[in-house]
């Protein structure tokens, strides 16, 4: 699924690295505790979470993913979005609810990371 | 690369923020020296996870990274509270973490399993009011 996509089925505003919405992603993982997120490794994977702080970004940028969705309306300070700028990770930040977020990709075909290390 | 490389970083142990600092460099470092991405991303989240826990339970202390040509070795070394039952803390979802670390994303009890997970071997020397040294290798 391409970034846009998500941006477009969540309807999400992005807060940085527009210019990588045309990269592919292949799998999603939506939780707002950063070590269940640390447990699974899949490449080209999507974070969404309603935890606001540095950590986002840093967990995301050691397991390699290419998008951060903020969901329930959080934002992120501006510290954060240059971190993620920094990494060429695509920040957006969308007023879903995790759940209906997490379902909507599901069922548009982001599955979730079903296997771990 | 016949000399092994060593990093030495200070883990500041008053500021969450900067956490994980010392794993993003080590990151960058081993890109660098071209390692396979996924060595890079076992040793730095094992690492990133082990920062962040020197970080909340150890009030900061050392890492060092060793790289050689067989394998990576990360020492992680606080003069904190110690561990007084490591096998309890090697279970996934056992956590001594207040409520607060649980609303900044960690003390889920999941640290130290994902620290043993992503590493070849995990050593942990730890005493009660002395502090912890866990050291992991990855080989290459």
């Amino acid at each position: 699924m391409k970034i846009s996509e998500i941006r477009d089925l969540l309807g999400a505003e992005v807060l940085c690295c527009e210019e990588y919405l045309d990269r592919d992603v292949y799998s999603a993982c939506g939780s707002d505790m950063m070590s269940d997120v640390l447990m699974y490794v899949k490449d080209q994977a999507v974070l969404l979470t309603g935890l606001t702080n540095p950590q986002v970004i840093r967990t995301a940028e050691m397991m390699d993913m290419k998008c951060i969705v903020f969901v329930r309306s959080k934002k992120p300070t501006e510290a954060m979005i240059e971190m993620a700028a920094d990494d060429d990770i695509v920040m957006m930040a969308s007023d879903m609810r995790m759940y209906d977020a997490c379902g909507t990709l599901y069922v548009n075909g982001l599955i979730g990371t079903a296997v771990h290390v | 690369m016949s000399e092994p490389l060593i990093f030495h970083f200070d883990v500041d142990g008053d500021n969450f923020t900067s956490a994980g600092q010392a794993s993003t460099q080590v990151k960058k470092n081993l890109r660098q020296l071209g390692l396979s991405p996924d060595i890079i991303r076992r040793v730095s989240i094992a690492m990133y996870e082990g920062e962040i826990n020197m970080v909340i339970h150890a009030n900061g202390g050392t890492a060092d990274v060793i790289v050689t040509e067989q394998y990576i070795e990360i020492i992680l070394a606080d003069k904190g509270p110690g561990i007084p039952n490591v096998e309890q803390a090697m279970q996934e979802g056992f956590s001594t973490a207040t409520d607060s670390i649980r609303s900044l994303g960690f003390g889920a009890g999941m640290g130290l399993p994902n620290m043993k997970r992503y590493t070849d071997t995990l050593e942990i020397d730890t005493m009660v009011g002395v502090g912890t040294t866990i050291t992991m290798y990855v080989y290459l």
